[in-house]
């Protein structure tokens, strides 16, 4: 190749506007053995440029098997129905509304009869209280003899 | 998507990756990690992936960004300065020895390029990508692409001269 040529291509190439084309013909002469003397300089540059590119990664790439997601989100839904289903037991469990149903009377009469019954039964019991608090008024008898 | 469909789909870049990484951190275990790192987040994407147009792409643009946040904690910027010392034994074992201590020098000028410069040698340079794909990655104009990337090569070809004539290695 004529030197001139490869001068020419030499200052482009360090203008930075050779083609890639161009500087693999720079390479190509650079690796030959005819190099021109006064371009030896050169050959360092081109002869590491192209050398480089052969260096290998010889390391190994730890790849991991992708997760099985599904079975992931199986059981976040199982343990979410689960959760929803003592959440709802215990719910309705504490929650049972107390029946408010203790059934009336038709008649006036048989349900005042059953009142009267039922406040009889009251103060019977509360009579009875009272007459158990009896003892009490001795207290107050010696407490009269005493303090006059 | 299984592992077997996306490490066929990632064989393709994923020394590419690598490299880029290498460019940016220096050391080779640095940048496998950071290699591992944005495959694996590459893989989490999985199920958006048929999304974006070029995954290579992406996946560029993610390790840029990851190695730029390694080197900004300090955890990187302590190891950098120790690997730094190390060089590559494993480029062109098979080559002359006298053509690899010239690419060292190469790579230690490299080395000391600012981070954006970097990047774009190395996609341009090495990967031979075009300008539309480097400036995609990096979110910059094509044309300050090319002028970062004359400034890059223009500072190898400077710091290679004054080698070259001194012969400080």
């Amino acid at each position: 190749m004529a030197l001139d040529n490869i001068e020419k291509l030499i200052e482009k190439y360090f203008d930075a506007t050779t083609t890639l084309a161009e500087e693999k013909e720079l390479k190509a002469y650079f690796s030959s053995d005819n190099v021109a003397p006064p371009l030896e300089q050169y050959k360092p540059i081109f002869g590491y440029m192209a050398q480089a590119k052969h260096e290998q990664f010889t390391g190994t790439i730890p790849l991991k098997a992708k997760k099985r997601h599904t079975v992931l989100w199986i059981s976040v839904a199982a343990s979410v129905v689960v959760l929803l289903g003592v959440g709802f037991f215990t719910f309705n469990h504490y929650n049972q509304p107390v029946s408010e149903d203790f059934g009336t009377y038709d008649d006036p009469a048989v349900a005042f009869r059953e009142t009267q019954k039922a406040l009889e039964m009251i103060s019977q019991s509360v009579n009875e209280g009272i007459e158990s608090m009896d003892y009490l008024s001795e207290y107050e008898q010696s407490k009269n003899i005493i303090f006059k | 998507m299984n592992q077997k469909e996306f490490m066929q789909l990632v064989n393709p870049f994923k020394d590419k990756v690598f490299r880029m990484a290498k460019r940016l951190l220096v050391s080779t275990e640095e940048a496998e990690d950071a290699t591992q790192e944005v495959l694996v987040k590459l893989w989490y994407k999985n199920d958006n992936l048929d999304e974006y147009k070029s995954i290579e792409a992406v996946a560029m643009t993610m390790t840029k960004n990851y190695c730029l946040d390694q080197l900004k904690s300090k955890r990187a910027g302590n190891m950098r300065i120790v690997h730094n010392n190390f060089t590559d034994r494993e480029a062109g074992l098979q080559k002359q020895v006298e053509d690899k201590d010239t690419w060292q020098w190469v790579e230690r000028i490299m080395n000391d390029l600012p981070e954006q410069q970097k990047l774009i040698v190395q996609m341009r340079d090495i990967e031979e990508m075009e300008f539309e794909e480097i400036s995609a990655i990096l979110g910059m104009n094509e044309s300050a692409v090319r002028t970062a990337l004359s400034r890059a090569r223009k500072a190898i070809r400077e710091t290679m001269t004054k080698t070259h004539h001194y012969g400080i290695g």
